[in-house]
C-alpha cells in the first residue's frame, strides 16, 4: 500500500517520498516505457551502480511494543547524478538492479522543474492510479469473504 | 569430534550427478519453473522466506526447485545466501496496524471493528482431495462478488481490548537497542526482542509441538486467538543520504495476537496477557504457535513458576532452529572412523581389564570376541 507523505518533512520532501514509493513499485516495463518516451535520453553518470543487499526488517511485539528483528529482505540500491548536478536515489525491494537504476533516474528528473510536471503526467499520476485500483481490487475480492457469525446462545446480556 | 577426510572426489562429483538426475526426475515430464514454484507452492515459499530469515519469493523458490522439496534443506540454501548480501540499512518498524488485509479474524469478538474476514483460507474446507486439481487447465474459481468501496479502517483487536485496561499494554522502549542474532551469539537470559526473532526463524514443526503441549497441560497458559491478519505492509527505510523515510515496497505476513488469561500477581492486576506472532507471507500456523510458545516464554516475567519445556527459554531457543539442529544430526552420518577407531580401542581396553578382573577372580569368561 502507499502510505500519504506526511506533512512534517515539509511539501518538498512529502512529494518526493510519494514518487519514491511509486517509482520503488512500479512494474520495470513502466519505467522502461518512461525512458524510451523521454525527449532526450538524459546523459546521467551512476554515482552508485545498482547494488544488491538487505534491508532488516523490524517489528514491534504485540504490533506496538518492544521492537524485534523480524528477518531481511533482499533490496537494490543506486544513485545517479545528472549533468545538472540533480541526484536521484533509489531503494526498492527485490534484487532489480534496472528497476532501481530507472527509479534513481527518474527521482532525480522529477527534481527539475522543466520535467517533473511531463513526468507526474505520464508516469508518475497513472502508476498511482493503477496501484490504487489494483489495491481497491484486492480488498473488493477480499471484502467477498467477509463473513457474520451468529452465536447460538448469546454470552452476553 | 569429527576428523576431516580425503578422497572420494570423484564419487562425490558422481553423487551430485546423480542428485542432478534425480532432482529433475523424468525428462519426459515439464520441469518447473521459479514462477510455477512461487505462484502455486505459495506456503512453502513463504515458510522458506520465514524461516531462512529472508523475503525473496524467487530466491525462496529456487531453493526449494534445488532442495527436491526439502523444506529444511531450502531454508539452509537461503539463509547460505543471505550471509552473502551486504545490509543495505535497518527499516522502521512495520505498522500492522495499516495493513491493507486479505485475512482477518478474531476468535474472541464476533462483531469488530472492519469485520472478520476469512481471505484465502483452508478453514471450513472438508479435506477431501480434489481431483479436478489432476485435471487441471482451468483457472478453478469463478468471478468473485465485487463491490469497490473504500477500504475500512480494520483496527488490531487488542488495541480495542487495550483501551479498556483489560489487556496489558505492550509498551515501546526505543532507546534500547534491538537484539541481532544474526549478528551477536544467543546468550542467556534472552530478552523478548531476541526471543522473538529466534522465534521467527524457528522450525515450524518444533514450535508447533511446543505450542501443543502448553494447551495440553505443560505450561498452561489458557489462550485465545485474539486476532490473526494476514496482508501487505509497506517497509520504510531512511537512508543515510537523504535523512528521511522512504517507502521501499510492500511486503506480506501474517500476525497472530494470542489473548491469555492470567489471574494476577503480586505486581499485576488480573487482567488478559499477550503472546505475539509475526511471520513472513501466508504462514498463520507458525504465526499461531510462535505467539503461543512467546506467551510460555513470558512466565517468569509474569511472575510464574518455570516448570514446562514450552517454558525454558534455553531449550526452546537453542533447539529451535532447523538449520543448526539439522545441521548437528545430520553431521552424524559424515565419515566418523578416526572418531569410531579411538571409542572401539577404549571399549576393548575395557573388556579386556574386565576379563582380566574375572579370571584373577578364579571365575571363567565364554565370550573372547576381543
Amino acid at each position: 500500500m502507499v502510505r500519504d507523505a506526511t506533512s512534517k518533512d515539509g511539501p518538498d520532501i512529502a512529494a518526493r517520498r510519494r514518487w519514491m514509493s511509486l517509482l520503488a513499485r512500479a512494474p520495470v516495463e513502466r519505467l522502461e516505457d518512461a525512458f524510451h518516451s523521454l525527449s532526450e535520453t538524459p546523459a546521467f553518470v551512476p554515482l552508485r551502480k545498482p547494488e544488491i543487499g538487505s534491508v532488516l526488517v523490524r517489528a514491534r511485539a504485540g504490533g506496538a511494543g518492544q521492537r524485534f528483528n523480524l528477518g531481511e529482505m533482499t533490496v537494490t540500491r543506486c544513485s545517479v547524478r545528472l549533468p545538472s548536478g540533480l541526484v536521484g536515489h533509489a531503494y526498492v525491494a527485490g534484487r532489480r538492479p534496472r528497476s532501481a537504476e530507472l527509479a534513481a533516474l527518474f527521482d532525480a528528473l522529477m527534481q527539475d522543474p522543466s520535467h517533473r510536471d511531463g513526468l507526474a503526467r505520464t508516469l508518475i499520476e497513472p502508476l498511482a492510479t493503477e496501484l490504487d485500483q489494483a489495491r481497491r481490487l484486492k480488498v473488493a475480492k477480499t471484502a467477498a469473504s467477509k463473513v457474520t457469525f451468529f452465536t447460538m446462545a448469546r454470552g452476553e446480556d | 569430534m569429527y576428523v576431516a577426510v580425503k578422497g572420494g572426489e570423484q564419487a562425490i562429483d558422481n553423487a551430485h550427478k546423480l542428485l542432478a538426475e534425480a532432482r529433475r526426475g523424468d525428462p519426459a515430464v515439464a520441469e518447473l519453473t521459479i514462477s510455477q514454484i512461487s505462484q502455486q507452492l505459495g506456503i512453502a515459499v513463504d515458510r522458506v522466506m520465514t524461516e531462512g530469515s529472508l523475503y525473496d519469493r524467487d530466491l525462496a523458490a529456487l531453493a526449494i526447485k534445488q532442495a527436491r522439496g526439502d523444506i529444511i534443506e531450502a531454508v539452509f540454501l537461503l539463509r547460505a545466501y543471505r550471509t552473502t548480501l551486504p545490509r543495505l540499512g535497518v527499516a522502521l518498524p512495520i505498522d500492522t496496524a495499516a495493513m491493507t488485509i486479505e485475512r482477518r479474524i478474531s476468535a474472541t469478538f464476533k462483531d469488530l471493528p472492519g469485520g472478520q474476514i476469512l481471505g484465502p483460507t483452508f478453514d471450513y474446507t472438508h479435506r477431501l482431495l480434489d481431483f479436478a486439481l489432476v485435471v487441471g487447465g482451468e483457472v478453478p474459481v469463478g468471478p468473485l462478488p465485487v463491490t469497490m468501496a473504500d477500504p475500512e479502517a480494520v483496527p488490531r483487536v487488542t488495541d480495542i481490548l487495550g483501551a479498556e485496561g483489560l489487556l496489558e499494554a505492550e509498551t515501546a522502549d526505543d532507546d534500547q537497542p534491538v537484539g541481532d542474532i544474526t549478528r551477536e551469539p544467543l546468550a542467556f537470559p534472552a530478552d523478548r526482542d531476541v526471543r522473538l526473532q529466534c522465534l521467527a526463524r524457528g522450525d515450524e514443526g518444533f514450535l508447533l509441538a511446543l505450542g501443543y503441549s502448553t494447551q495440553r497441560g505443560f505450561g498452561k497458559t489458557h489462550p485465545f486467538a485474539g486476532e490473526i491478519r494476514m496482508g501487505t505492509v509497506a517497509v520504510e527505510i531512511v537512508p543515510e543520504e537523504l535523512g528521511f523515510a522512504i517507502d521501499i515496497g510492500d511486503i506480506t505476513v501474517t500476525e497472530c495476537q494470542m489473548v491469555n488469561q492470567f489471574k494476577g500477581s503480586k505486581n499485576r492486576p488480573p487482567q488478559f496477557t499477550r503472546g505475539y506472532g509475526l511471520a513472513f507471507g501466508h504462514s498463520e500456523r507458525k504465526a499461531m504457535t510462535m505467539a503461543l510458545v512467546d506467551r510460555a516464554l513470558r512466565t517468569k516475567e509474569l511472575g510464574g513458576e518455570v516448570t514446562a519445556p514450552a517454558q525454558d527459554e534455553e531449550f526452546v531457543l537453542s533447539h529451535c532452529d532447523a538449520v543448526a539442529a539439522s545441521g548437528f544430526v545430520e553431521h552424524l552420518k559424515l565419515p566418523h572412523y578416526v572418531d569410531f577407531q579411538g571409542e572401539l580401542g577404549t571399549v576393548r581396553a575395557l573388556r579386556r581389564s574386565c576379563q582380566n578382573a574375572a579370571q584373577e577372580d578364579g571365575a571363567k569368561t565364554e565370550d573372547g570376541d576381543v
